[in-house]
């Protein structure tokens, strides 16, 4: 089966949601929004260096995705996961400082933008390595299951990851062993520069996940209602027992894959067309249309992200270096 | 009180013994339950602690190594079994780019209490892809600990503070080692942080470890006989390597050979030389010598794997040539 990626599914329907969960839901996107624009800028000033992958586009996965776990669950993100923090619970000034390289930051500045890491919420990483977090995913659901916790964990990868033999023997793994393990999927068809087309010999990657006997579903990423429901739906039945599940949310990176990219491998009017679709702005007009928005609350849940925003690069900026003396700390425990 | 077993015996027992104390303990690899261990060192334990602790897991040794990573630091403590050295390439990428860096890189948050155990080594004709010693590459990996017991007593010790380390651990277990037999003590302990003088001597030291310890102590028989008496050392952890043991040996005896089934190019002979130059260097009365294995694949055929590695003859020969 082939899949017309340029043919937007029609949305889940009206917001059932009451008027504060869906403020909450649109106010997290905006501040995922925001914090990234601005550390962009930052980049660009110098102020955050490395490598610096942003979400923006794909907000709605992160924010529908994790509304729907447990505080005790785990969460396994890869290195674009800003996102992914920040709506788990970090602090978005623990997040800014670790990507200006600070003490406190989330990470002590060893990890950086792509590294991101909270025992506290259960973050268990920011890992840089395409599809490095399956395998750790899949242990985390054999400790919870073999220690009988009600926790399930959530692993968030790429389309690219798939193509790893990492994405086929954790699946093998969990469905073998019946592990709670949810495996999210951002599919936002590229794997850095590489079409999906050109990657994959079957498109179609429910197919592959279910060829290891799990229930697969594709889903409309930049919708985050029908994100939020579809998640829910795999949450309950991981959480019941039942094995591994797999979720694939169809998204699109606006921006390029990292500050160094001059975007050969795809044409403007694709990524205009996606942007026509971006989750904010839809999300808003529908419950506008709804009547759950007014155009004063979303600007007054804007200025919030962005008095956080600089609340964040304030405290960032004043936030100390990790000693040198401290730069042997923490390759064992002590 | 002291008794005779042999070292896949000890292994045994020593994972017998930690499944038995700790509930968080389990054991996962390829055939490690239903076929009682590639090695027979799990025999039986299937049918004891049942298949939930004693994992038969698929031919993914990414992914169960991963698993192993991620069951850590979920609060389990996994003994992972990977059948050799040259499999475990397929892992490499969990053990170096996960285990090793997870809690420097997570700003000391996340520890990975995980074991992981391998044969290495050549000596039994099973050609080029399961015979290789490639520990040194492991040693060369800032946050995990590296093993390698070469003793009766070794093989029943080390696994207990293994897996009482909150911070993963390779275990390399040659498998020329596995029928040797040896006296243990009842009340065993060891450490895992310090080499061990194997035997004492003043006329040159034999800086070894693991499936080479045998040869060692072999050709230091030899010596004795010709009135050479060598000291012979057992790095036993090789990392951190114990540099305060080899230097003492050094000082000791001024003559050096570093055995080695490693290759020379960039192993680990070759960071034992380099601390004895950085530690020891005014204590040389001759250039430090190394037998290890000769740079080629290792063939099948008896003849010539034999005459690839080190063996007793080439050891004594070294000492003799350091000795003039």
């Amino acid at each position: 089966m082939t899949i017309d990626h340029h043919a937007p599914p029609p949305p889940s329907g009206p917001v059932s949601w009451d008027k504060d969960f869906a403020h909450r839901l649109l106010a997290d996107m905006v501040r995922i929004r925001r914090m990234e624009e601005k550390s962009a800028e930052l980049y660009g000033a110098g102020q955050i260096r490395g490598f610096l992958h942003l979400y923006i586009g794909e907000e709605a996965v992160a924010v529908g995705a994790l509304h729907a776990l447990a505080a005790a669950d785990n969460v396994v993100a890869t290195y674009r996961e800003h996102g992914h923090a920040l709506v788990r619970g970090l602090l978005m000034a623990s997040i800014m400082a670790e990507m200006f390289g600070k003490s406190c930051g989330c990470a002590r500045g060893r990890g950086g933008s792509m590294h991101l890491f909270d025992a506290k919420t259960r973050l268990f990483g920011g890992n840089a390595i395409v599809g490095g977090g399956l395998p750790l995913a899949t242990g985390l659901g054999l400790a919870a299951k073999m220690r009988g916790e009600d926790r399930i964990t959530a692993c968030f990868f790429g389309d690219g990851a798939v193509a790893e033999g990492a994405f086929h023997e954790s699946l093998n793994l969990a469905a073998l062993w019946k592990l709670p393990v949810l495996f999210c999927c951002e599919n936002n068809l590229f794997g850095m520069g590489t079409a999906i087309e050109r990657a994959e010999s079957q498109t179609d990657l429910c197919v592959k996940a279910a060829s290891y006997d799990m229930p697969a579903r594709r889903v409309d990423g930049m919708d985050i209602v029908a994100v939020h429901a579809a998640m829910q739906q795999a949450v309950q039945c991981v959480r019941a027992g039942q094995g591994p599940a797999f979720v694939e949310f169809q998204t699109y990176r606006f921006r390029a894959h990292s500050m160094f990219d001059a975007e050969l491998y795809r044409q403007k009017a694709e990524v205009e067309e996606w942007k026509a679709r971006g989750p904010i702005h839809t999300f808003s007009a529908r419950l506008k249309a709804e009547g759950k928005l007014t155009e004063e609350e979303f600007l007054s849940l804007d200025a919030a992200a962005c008095a956080e925003v600089a609340a964040a690069v304030a405290y960032a900026e004043a936030g100390l270096w990790e000693p040198v003396e401290d730069l042997l700390k923490d390759v064992h425990t002590p | 009180m002291t008794r005779r077993l042999s070292y896949r015996e000890a292994m045994r027992e020593a994972m017998h013994e930690a499944l038995a104390g700790d509930p968080r303990v389990f054991l996962m690899g390829e055939d490690v339950g239903r076929y009682g261990g590639t090695y027979a060192f799990s025999k039986g334990f299937l049918e004891e602690f049942g298949p939930e602790r004693i994992r038969d897991t698929p031919l993914s040794e990414l992914g169960f190594v991963g698993a192993g990573i991620g069951a850590a630091l979920g609060g389990m403590r996994p003994i992972v079994e990977v059948m050799t050295v040259n499999f475990s390439l397929l892992a490499l990428d969990q053990i170096v780019n996960s285990a090793a860096l997870f809690r420097h890189m997570s700003g000391g948050q996340f520890s990975v209490p995980l074991v992981i155990r391998m044969t290495t080594g050549a000596g039994r004709q099973l050609a080029a892809q399961h015979s290789h010693s490639l520990e040194g590459w492991y040693a060369h990996i800032p946050g995990i600990r590296v093993l390698a017991p070469a003793t009766v007593e070794d093989a029943r010790g080390m696994l207990a503070p293994a897996l009482a380390d909150p911070d993963p651990v390779v275990i390399f277990e040659h498998a020329g080692l596995f029928n040797v037999e040896g006296e243990l003590a009842d009340d065993c302990k060891v450490d895992i942080s310090s080499a061990k003088v194997r035997r004492e001597g003043r006329d040159v030291a034999i800086i070894t470890y693991g499936g080479s310890l045998p040869k060692a102590l072999a050709a230091a028989e030899t010596l004795a006989g010709e009135s050479i008496e060598a000291e012979v050392i057992d790095l036993r952890v090789l990392r951190p390597l114990d540099t305060a043991t080899i230097a003492a040996a050094v000082a000791k005896c001024h003559r050096v050979v570093v055995v080695d089934e490693n290759w020379k190019s960039g192993g680990l002979a070759a960071e034992v030389v380099a601390r004895i130059m950085e530690h020891a260097f005014f204590e040389l009365d001759a250039p430090v010598a190394r037998v290890c294995s000769e740079e080629v694949p290792i063939p099948y055929a008896r003849h010539l794997e034999e005459a690839a590695l080190p063996q007793p003859e080439k050891i004594v020969a070294a000492v003799k040539g350091l000795l003039g």
